[in-house]
């Protein structure tokens, strides 16, 4: 039987950038907050510090710090017809766990999405007209515009520390930064990090080719940093260790060096770690909610937390299944095409070539995080006629890399031997003299594409894995061709030794990683018929439910997603503070 | 004799080990001499590794053995793949959490599945590699008349590519290729990796590339070092605690 716990304003399931951001917003508003989550408390100068941080091994290859799927994973297949099976080990994505979630070891490229994400459906039907968008592809506008945003996406870089150099500042175009973005109110908390020599030759040839190469925006503070909250990040040491790594230096944005520390200073706040949540509890008529169930995996012992707020922060994966677990909205069908919890699961497209110089030298292990340069010429803007290429949605493409540590990064070019006198001094040859050019591309969602509960396999729990059918659709296959020539085309110009070409994938698979960029099904919208959650992340069905997270997004940008999610975060605690606490209800009439 | 692995009479190590539990029986009936005893036993405690082996039995310390030593021979660029320690790490990394499968979800109902649906076997990773080891030495048997320790280079050689290629294929084994690709993805962390987990001994691996190790504070290098080749002490976790 599990122990009934005394009621609370706020139970947060899942303590990452989201969970952290809103416990702190909430405390501050003088909401009694409980945080839930099933991983371990770390305490940064303890847990990330020299000399033991720096295993490849232990964080990169055997994944420390992610999910362990001995516990809880999903099932995966290709499509509808295939049977589903459980995604063993990590392979594709690694979301985290513990506080701190996937920020404790992500790589920190901040990105600001706008209206050519937010309003996708409506901008491509008035340009190219309804019958560009095909059929099977269920995007939709987004019911949120950037310049709602644009206070919130200010909030979160400045809380992250996001290094960067502005391209549009109210309009005005800035030398140096992103010509394509949106106008921003001002420039990004600190200036960019130093470029390191991969990033060099990249923007060299991208200017070259008339295309507008730009510093990547990363949340690495590229100088000391006090943020406005008074939280102080170090700076960053170029580590070469950043991606799938704690920081040793407080320099990476994350939520354990600003909101969760402050959080936690607060009275108001209380964090129980190793608490598993298996269920969001509903109340008898179905409108509202009235808190969660968890297990203490440290005991087994199993807990029922009543609240007046439910806020699902569990990484968009883990929401979406902790929603499809409770019965909190009508699971979507992709046959009858009813319901709406799981559709539009999007994740992310990518290509890659090596270019391999003699006589250059690159030193794969001095980088950071986000110390590379990107274009966007291809991606947000309508300069880039798709008309001609008949595909929605758009890619960045980048020259370098962040973490290249040995056992996953020596680069030689195809065709070398695999082991022997052969491959040691071809390994010995190139390892300084490689360097990588990236293309990441948006997915648009598709009605074959989406989660729903697997029919065999279960967690440790005894509860059904999610299941997730998603591959590429033409769409993307399309796109993937034309940024695979693109990257090729500018690899060609820089005149390498040898390349090895970038070439498109048809088909997703589960191995190796990609990104932990995973969006969709519980989307937002503007009615309950198109959407889990309205604007607010309010859900429809529940008005105490919130869920926040890129399970949010009804499709997926080429960019990475934290920027959205870490700008959302701050404008539903906004919403809850100022308008949902005044009068508990609907933030939209349905 | 290309043969790395026979012992100092050319016998192979295994057999003198099996050697050695046959006189030491014979020791104890008193037919053998005292010298030839004493012998045995210092052979029998010392095997390749000074370090002994906490998973691998003795026919799959040699088939390790001769593998990454075939893998990675003797040259001007490094020691062999037993002086670099590749057999210990890949002990450790078996006998280990990560061997028992720690991190895998290991329910059934059991099903191959896709290519892109990954690992699906309901085998951990050290039971793939014994059911793999076992299953090549077959293969090595049939074709060779002897196991994998025990034939030539250009025989081992041949048994690589074949696995690594699709080509060798096991009856009632566990997939050659998803053998292979733990073997391989072995032998390249006990060469990266870390000297801490056995592998990479004096940090051979990252000598070979120039990879500096743990110390990592290279805020000045970026620009100083941008375009240059850059060279520090190679340093490991052992070195700074
Ligand atoms: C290797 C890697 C690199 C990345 N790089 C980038 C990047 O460069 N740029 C970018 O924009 N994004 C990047 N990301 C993604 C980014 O980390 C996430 O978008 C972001 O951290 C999501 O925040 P969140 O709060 O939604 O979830 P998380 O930070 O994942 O937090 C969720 C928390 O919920 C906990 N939880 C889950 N289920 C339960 C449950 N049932 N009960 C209790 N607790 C639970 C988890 O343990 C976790 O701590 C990267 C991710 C990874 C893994
Ligand atoms: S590269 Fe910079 S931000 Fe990343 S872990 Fe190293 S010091 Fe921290």
């Amino acid at each position: 039987m599990a122990t009934k716990l005394k009621d609370v304003d706020v139970v947060v399931v899942g303590l990452g950038w989201t969970g952290g951001i809103l416990s702190k917003e909430l405390t501050e508003a003088g909401l009694k907050v409980v945080a839930l989550e099933r991983g371990n408390p770390f305490n940064p100068a303890n847990d990330f510090a020299l000399p033991n941080l720096r295993d490849e091994l232990r964080y990169v290859v055997r994944h420390e710090l992610m999910q362990n799927t001995a516990r809880d994973t999903l099932t995966i297949r290709n499509n509808i017809s295939q049977e589903a099976l459980p995604m063993r080990r990590l392979g594709s994505f690694l979301p985290g766990e513990g506080v701190g979630g996937s920020a404790t070891h992500w790589s920190g490229h901040t990105w600001r999405w706008t209206d050519m994400e937010f309003k996708v459906r409506s901008m491509y039907e008035e340009r190219y007209g309804k019958s560009f968008i095909p059929d099977d592809m269920t995007i939709q506008d987004w019911g949120i515009t950037y310049n709602e945003l644009e206070p919130y996406y200010d909030r979160f870089e400045y809380t992250a520390a996001v290094s960067g150099k502005a391209g549009n500042i109210k309009g005005q175009i800035v030398a140096g930064g992103n010509p394509f973005e949106a106008p921003r109110a001002r420039d990004y908390a600190l200036p960019p990090l130093t470029p390191i020599n991969s990033s060099v030759l990249f923007t060299e040839a991208a200017k070259n080719l008339g295309y507008h190469p730009f510093p990547r925006p990363s949340a690495n503070a590229s100088q000391p940093y006090t943020n406005p909250d008074g939280s102080q990040y170090g700076a960053c040491q170029y580590c070469g260790y950043c991606q799938r790594f704690g920081c040793e230096a407080n320099a990476k944005g994350s939520p354990l060096v600003s909101v969760i520390p402050i959080a936690m200073r607060n009275p108001n706040f209380e964090l129980r770690a190793h608490s598993w949540v298996t269920k969001v509890i509903k109340d008898s008529d179905g409108k509202k909610v009235t808190g969660v169930a968890y297990t203490n995996v440290l005991t087994g012992e199993e807990f029922e937390q009543p609240a007046n707020i439910v806020l699902l922060c569990a990484y968009a994966i883990n929401n979406v299944h902790l929603m499809l677990l409770s019965g909190t909205g009508q699971p979507y069908d992709p046959a009858a095409q009813t319901g709406v919890v799981g559709k539009n699961y999007c994740y992310q497209n990518g290509v890659s070539a090596t270019l391999f110089f003699e006589g250059k030298y690159f030193n794969p292990f001095i980088s950071a995080g986000g110390s590379n340069a990107t274009i966007d010429d291809f991606n947000i803007n309508w300069a880039f006629d798709r008309g001609p290429h008949n595909f929605i949605g758009g890619y960045n493409v980048a020259g370098g890399f962040n973490t290249a540590l040995p056992i996953g990064f020596r680069p030689v070019p195809r065709g070398t031997p695999q082991w022997g006198t052969a491959w040691k001094a071809a390994t010995k040859k190139w390892y300084q003299h490689g360097m990588t050019i990236n293309a990441a591309g948006s997915v648009m969602a598709n009605r074959n594409n989406y989660f729903d509960l697997d029919p065999t396999y279960r967690n440790a729990f005894g509860q059904p894995l999610m299941r997730m059918t998603f591959d590429y659709k033409d769409n993307e296959k399309k796109m993937g061709k034309h940024s695979a020539d693109l990257v090729n085309s500018i690899a060609k110009s820089m005149n390498p030794t040898h390349v090895n070409q970038a070439s498109s994938r048809d088909s997703w698979t589960v191995v190796p990683y990609q990104s932990t960029h995973n969006t969709g099904g519980t989307i937002m919208g503007t009615n309950p018929k198109n959407s889990v959650v309205n604007k607010y992340l309010q859900s429809w069905d529940c008005h105490n439910l919130f869920t926040v997270g890129a399970n949010v997004f009804p499709h997926n940008s080429s960019y990475n997603p934290t920027g959205p999610v870490g700008a959302l975060a701050y404008w539903t605690a906004d919403a809850i503070k100022n308008r949902y606490l005044k009068s508990p209800g609907p933030l939209v009439q349905a | 004799m290309s043969d790395q692995d026979s012992g100092p009479q050319g016998f192979a190590r295994r057999d003198f080990l099996k050697g050695a539990v046959v006189g030491g029986a014979a020791a104890a009936t008193g037919t053998v001499s005292p010298a030839v005893a004493a012998e045995t036993q210092l052979q029998a405690a010392a095997p390749a590794s000074q370090l002994g082996y906490a998973f691998l039995n003795i026919e799959e310390a040699a088939f390790v053995e001769a593998l990454v030593d075939h893998m990675i021979p003797a040259d001007d660029l490094s020691p062999k793949g037993t002086d670099i320690g590749l057999n210990i790490y890949i002990d450790r990394a078996l006998a280990g959490g990560w061997g028992k499968g720690e991190r895998l979800y290991m329910q059934g109902p059991w099903k191959r599945g896709t290519p892109n649906q990954g690992y699906q076997l309901p085998l951990t990773p050290a039971q793939l590699y014994r059911a793999g080891i076992e299953a090549t030495n077959a293969h090595c048997r049939k074709t060779y008349g002897k196991p994998f320790d025990r034939i030539d280079v250009k025989q081992r050689e041949e048994v690589l590519v074949g696995l690594s290629g699709g080509k060798i294929t096991f009856e009632n084994g566990p997939p050659a290729r998803m053998f292979w690709g733990t073997v391989y993805q072995t032998v390249m962390e006990g060469m990266f990796s870390d000297p801490i987990y056995g592998g990479n001994r004096d940090k051979a691996g990252w000598k070979l590339i120039g990879f500096p190790g743990a110390v990592a504070v290279h805020r000045e290098h970026v620009a100083q070092y941008r375009d240059k080749p850059y060279t520090a002490d190679i340093l490991g976790i052992a070195d700074l605690s």
